[in-house]
């Protein structure tokens, strides 16, 4: 059990997806490929005891564990959508607390731009690491002024509960406006940076998985289309797919894109 | 040699026997939708599962002639044609749900998308090629064509199941996750080899014949 107190500043009006279909429709490489595959082979990840290592451009690093972790601020439960960049959606409630107070308490220095989150790779514990699909360990990254966004969230469970091991167990970050390879799961690691990190899906195919990767409906996926959506277990096989929507309908965080070609940092 | 020559009853028992094996993943798939089992994504389950079960018939079929050659068991190429209109109905079932479920039957929208992606682009070709091939299938329409011609225009499948597995490739390039599309590949390369090769020995001998 883990326990959030509901913000209402972010709860969805929408369907949560069924408890079933979150856990057993993953994409979690380091278990392997397939969706079913996490929830078959994640049994093995041992989710505690957990370190979160802080370092780079900050004042103050540190190594947290998870507890210390868990009572940095007040768990809230939130209703996310998320949206795959293959083109399904989920409704998720999540249960952790704003990104932006574990950066306030490292005091980020002023060289910090961008922020990189570095997963679990080992192989004694991931099945899927064997494969060459991507290179591990894998690694995420936000512009600092993203991460600050309240809407970003560090999150250690959903659906009133710890997070199961395949969805990114005991600490994941969940950044619901952009596609859902940005949130990183697993994190050990937690690096201020001044450059832009290497990012994991962006090292493997540059030209179709952007450094930004915002849901935008408007800037196609080099291979298909990113207009609509299938939300998992509500739009069945008769229903037609849903329109995808702008910043996957967050549309608050805009003011960080001011200015910028979304079809150029896409 | 064993099995070497079977009665018309023997080729009769094998025939239904195999239809009844091919549409086995076709019940399967219907069972599974009815009692709700094709999992979190139903249209990805079933164009997948389609879709593999369409490059499965397409090797079986190019296998009859490799096995015939090296089993001398002639009879198998009378399951060809059975095993070909398999590999369609899959394929039409797998383009069927492209475009209904995926699009709705919006036909524009899915011309945008068979123009726009390669690895669309390339199925639906090969799709297409197959039409007439399943087309022709008949013992009247290999008559009407002679029999000549009626080869000539079946041997597009040595273009077709490449085209199908270029598909499969570009489609799990996404993924970066290549293993299967390459066995794929190779099993294609092997049975199009063997009929190079013999091919090729084949134009030697004839052309030793008429040295000699």
């Amino acid at each position: 059990k883990l326990v959030g107190k509901a913000n209402p500043a972010f709860l969805s009006t929408e369907k949560p997806t069924s408890y079933k279909d979150a856990t057993t429709y993953n994409n979690y490489y380091e278990f392997g490929t397939d969706k079913a595959d996490p929830a078959t082979n994640a049994s093995t990840l041992k989710p505690r005891p957990w370190t979160v290592a802080i370092e780079g451009e900050v004042k103050k690093p540190m190594v947290l564990d998870l507890d210390t972790l868990l009572k940095l601020a007040p768990l809230e439960e939130r209703v996310y959508r998320l949206r795959c960049v293959e083109g399904w959606s989920m409704v998720i409630p999540w249960v952790g607390y704003s990104l932006s107070a574990l950066i306030k308490k490292v005091e980020p220095n002023s060289n910090a731009k961008y922020i990189e989150f570095i997963t679990l790779a080992d192989k004694t514990r991931m099945s899927g690491l064997g494969s060459p699909v991507l290179e591990w360990p894998y690694v995420e990254g936000l512009r600092l002024d993203e991460a600050n966004h309240p809407l970003a969230l560090l999150s250690f469970g959903m659906y009133g509960e710890v997070l199961p091991n395949q969805n990114g167990a005991p600490v994941r970050v969940v950044v619901p406006w952009k596609y859902g390879f940005k949130s990183a799961k697993s994190i050990v690691k937690i690096r201020f940076t001044s450059e832009q990190p290497r990012t994991a899906w962006n090292i493997a195919a540059p030209s179709e998985y952007g450094f930004y990767s915002n849901v935008n409906p408007e800037v196609d996926h080099p291979r298909w289309s990113q207009s609509s959506e299938r939300r998992i277990g509500e739009d069945g096989l008769f229903a037609r797919k849903r329109k995808t929507l702008m910043y996957n309908g967050y549309s608050d965080v805009a003011s960080l894109y001011k200015g910028m070609d979304l079809k150029k940092f896409f | 040699m064993l099995f070497k020559n079977l009665s018309p009853t023997q080729i009769r028992w094998l025939k239904l026997s195999l239809f009844l094996l091919a549409t086995l993943p076709f019940l399967r798939l219907v069972i599974a939708t009815f009692t709700d089992q094709l999992g979190a994504n139903p249209v990805e389950f079933i164009t997948r599962n389609t879709g593999d079960w369409t490059l499965y018939m397409l090797c079986i079929a190019l296998a009859v002639t490799p096995l015939r050659k090296l089993t001398g068991w002639n009879w198998l190429v009378k399951l060809r044609r059975m095993l070909g209109l398999f590999a369609f109905f899959y394929v039409a079932l797998h383009f069927l749900t492209f475009l209904w479920f995926d699009h709705a039957f919006d036909v524009a929208e899915m011309w945008k998308d068979v123009l726009k992606r390669p690895f669309i682009t390339v199925g639906f070709s090969a799709f297409v090629l197959l039409i007439p091939l399943a087309v022709t299938s008949t013992n009247a329409m290999v008559r009407l064509m002679g029999g000549k011609r009626w080869q000539w225009l079946h041997r597009l499948i040595y273009l077709i199941v490449p085209l199908g597995v270029l598909h499969f490739w570009w489609m799990k390039a996404a993924k970066n996750n290549l293993l299967q599309p390459m066995l794929f590949a190779l099993l294609v390369a092997a049975l199009l080899g063997m009929r190079i090769y013999w091919w090729r020995r084949g134009a030697v001998r004839q052309t030793a014949i008429r040295t000699a």
